[in-house]
């Protein structure tokens, strides 16, 4: 009998095919919800806890202001290059919010902002994009991953990172995020198949804003959503409204929540929209409408919480003001920290490359070591 | 002292990494219950359980990507690409983060992963089996790129590679795995050190890996041309052993260097600037290269008109201006 032959309604767990086929599985408690989960202006935000709609008000408050702030950078050259996550922040708080501090987080380059939700100082989290370093934090003191500019090929160390946790018995979850372009990747789906094969504890976040640089979603995937690419590897996929700050806390937690048990992987897309260009230097005049980009204004996440917390009593002024003067700081210590000059080392440039210099690396550090030497002699 | 294979002290010095340190975990395709396709993982996964010898899903970027995940949390993974060839899906792995995480995290996030790859040709290998990819490696800044020639050295260079908080491309010459030697397992010298294998007078071969026997084999032939030829086993191409190679050639005046890769942008070229930038006065002759043709790796039926043989070598060392 071959494949072909197979009838018509085999029914599930029969003994055709062989053991070494594998069971196969009934793919419908994989299957996405048909549209994307909202709680705001649902009757499911009036039970959720006061406080933590508050803490995401905060948070979304600090992260546009960051935004904004890292963008002005740029056009001041104290940034080499700045992919703003304006109109995601609300996938990029939630994203650090939902894990322990023993958690780790493996972003992608649009995702400094979730970095700094973590606990990285805003100077660590952007040297790359700064350009005075690959990279600024301690990995392993914040959990945190560098960031990976090649697309998705993050996505299978957060896998083999939650597989050896869980070898040594720890209790680790690990989540990364990808955008909507990077679902095409061939490391997202070998990481996809990876984590469902060995059961490993990841969440995979795809921040689908709708266009890869330029490409629409529509040239990008002929996939009835990208949640629904999970079932093909045995994994959950969970559709969510990525504007909306509580629905992404929700799903983003309940995922975490289910790797972390033990059942197993989950992939999360989130319906968002990069309300900036792809980085300042793009132009996305080129490739979409400003109706489209006004009609998405209309769902911006700080805007959708704000008038949910206002209409439900639970902010006021004050609380606005408060969260607009955190806001503030934050924004006055990137600016005393990006305005002074960063520290150089040209000879570091050897130092790890390996655990110890090759004789050739010595050679070419002491080369560059005579050329310092004697451009210092010339000043 | 008993023989062995390569294979075997290969295989030998997997289980000793594996029982010595609980670290150290094997992935890959076929690995595990099957033992490799070659066998040099047989028996691990039955005395040390599936998961530190893990039978992977058939995917090497997948694999090489977990193994980054696990290095990042403190495992020494060792991963066998099972040909050189289909090594090639996780070169971005490879070049992107494999080889860049320590210098980007400036020293915080360092990979010890071994990198296990069968390469070259010889064994009758049909198209995509028999390639000698040792260039793409080493000319990417990050990564020890070394090649064992003999079973000692299958074991030694194992274990230190294995032992390395630094990536390791580790290339198996898979026409070696079933030459035989005498074998105690041993550690070698540390990663970087070439080896004179034959002290001669003439001229000086300079190879590693698959061609190695093959040298050997020339220097006897050549004996009979009143040519008494040294011999110099790389063993590491990154790092490069600049000062055992330039001493062997200074010795002789005269250096041919023998791979079986092509040779337009192989490592034999760069071996060759190498010693024409040290060892320019003590040269009587130019720096000639044996190589494979600039061609892809020919099908089974002709692979040894492409594979540098003895004649070519010794062809290459009638052209060293003897006359002068």
């Amino acid at each position: 009998m071959t494949l072909l032959d197979q009838p018509a309604g085999a029914p599930l767990g029969s003994v055709w095919p062989p053991d070494a086929h594998g069971p196969r599985r009934d793919p419908a408690p994989l299957l996405p919800d048909p549209e994307p989960l909202r709680v705001l202006g649902t009757s499911v935000a009036d039970k959720l806890d006061p406080e933590l709609l508050r803490e995401l008000y905060r948070r979304l408050v600090l992260g546009r202001r960051y935004n904004q702030q890292a963008t002005t950078l740029t056009k001041q050259g104290r940034l080499a290059v700045y992919p703003a996550s304006t109109g995601q922040e609300a996938c990029q708080i939630a994203a650090a919010m939902v894990l322990r501090d023993t958690d780790w987080l493996f972003p992608s380059y649009r995702d400094t902002l979730a970095v700094v939700s973590r606990g990285v100082r805003p100077v660590e989290a952007l040297t790359l994009l700064r350009g005075d370093a690959h990279h600024g934090w301690d990995p392993k003191a914040h959990r945190v991953a560098p960031l990976s500019t090649p697309l998705a090929t993050q996505a299978p160390h957060a896998v083999g990172l939650a597989h050896a946790a869980r070898l040594r018995g720890d209790d680790v979850v690990a989540l990364t995020t990808v955008g909507d372009g990077g679902t095409s990747e061939g490391d997202f789906h070998e990481a996809l198949n990876f984590a469902g094969v060995l059961n490993a504890p990841v969440v995979f976040l795809v921040q689908n804003n709708g266009y890869a640089i330029s490409v629409p979603l529509a040239k990008q995937s002929a996939a009835p959503t990208l949640a629904h690419k999970a079932v093909g590897y045995g994994i959950s996929g969970r559709l969510v409204d990525g504007n909306d700050a509580a629905a992404m806390h929700t799903v983003l937690s309940e995922a975490v929540e289910h790797a972390r048990s033990g059942r197993g992987p989950v992939l999360v897309e989130a319906v968002t929209y990069r309300l900036e260009a792809h980085t300042n230097a793009d132009d996305a005049t080129r490739y979409r409408t400003p109706d489209e980009v006004t009609a998405w204004q209309a769902r911006d996440p700080l805007h959708l919480l704000e008038t949910h917390l206002r209409e439900a009593g639970l902010i006021d002024d004050a609380a606005v003001a408060a969260a607009a003067q955190a806001a503030e700081e934050l924004a006055a210590e990137m600016r005393a920290e990006f305005h002074a000059e960063p520290e150089l080392d040209p000879l570091s440039l050897f130092e790890h490359v390996y655990a110890e210099p090759t004789p050739q690396l010595r050679e070419q550090a002491a080369m560059l070591a005579a050329e310092l030497a004697a451009e210092a002699d010339a000043r | 002292m008993s023989t062995a294979t390569l294979a075997q002290a290969l295989n030998t010095a997997l289980g000793d990494a594996l029982r010595e340190d609980p670290d150290v975990h094997i992935l890959g395709e076929d690995v595990g219950t099957l033992g490799g396709v070659f066998r040099i993982t047989d028996g691990l996964a039955a005395e040390f359980g599936p998961q530190r010898c893990l039978d992977t899903p058939l995917a090497e970027a997948g694999i090489l990507g977990t193994a980054v995940g696990m290095a990042m949390y403190g495992l020494r993974p060792v991963v066998e690409m099972q040909f050189d060839a289909f090594a090639y899906p996780a070169f971005e792995q490879l070049v992107s983060h494999v080889a860049k995480m320590r210098n980007r995290t400036a020293g915080k996030l360092p990979l010890p992963i071994t990198i296990r790859i069968p390469y070259g040709g010889g064994i009758g290998g049909v198209e995509h089996h028999s390639d000698s990819s040792e260039a793409y490696y080493a000319h990417t800044p990050g990564l020890h790129v070394v090649t064992p020639a003999t079973v000692a050295d299958g074991y030694g260079l194992l274990r230190a590679a294995i032992a390395s908080d630094d990536p390791v491309v580790f290339l198996e010459p898979k026409r070696l795995y079933w030459s035989k030697d005498e074998f105690a397992p041993a550690p070698v010298e540390p990663i970087g050190r070439a080896v004179v294998r034959r002290q001669g007078t003439s001229a000086t071969l300079l190879t590693y890996g698959p061609s190695l026997p093959v040298c050997l084999e020339a220097a006897e032939a050549a004996k009979a041309e009143g040519w008494d030829l040294s011999v110099v086993d790389l063993r590491s191409l990154t790092p490069f052993d600049d000062e055992t190679v330039c001493a062997a050639v200074r010795a002789t005046g005269r250096a041919v260097v023998v791979h079986e890769a092509s040779g337009f942008g192989g490592v034999g070229a760069e071996i060759a600037a190498r010693v024409m930038e040290r060892c320019f006065h003590h040269l009587a002759a130019p720096v000639l290269r044996v190589t494979g043709f600039d061609i892809p790796f020919p099908p089974p039926m002709l692979e040894r008109h492409h594979l540098p043989g003895v004649d070519r070598i010794l062809d290459a060392v009638a052209r060293l201006q003897w006359e002068q």
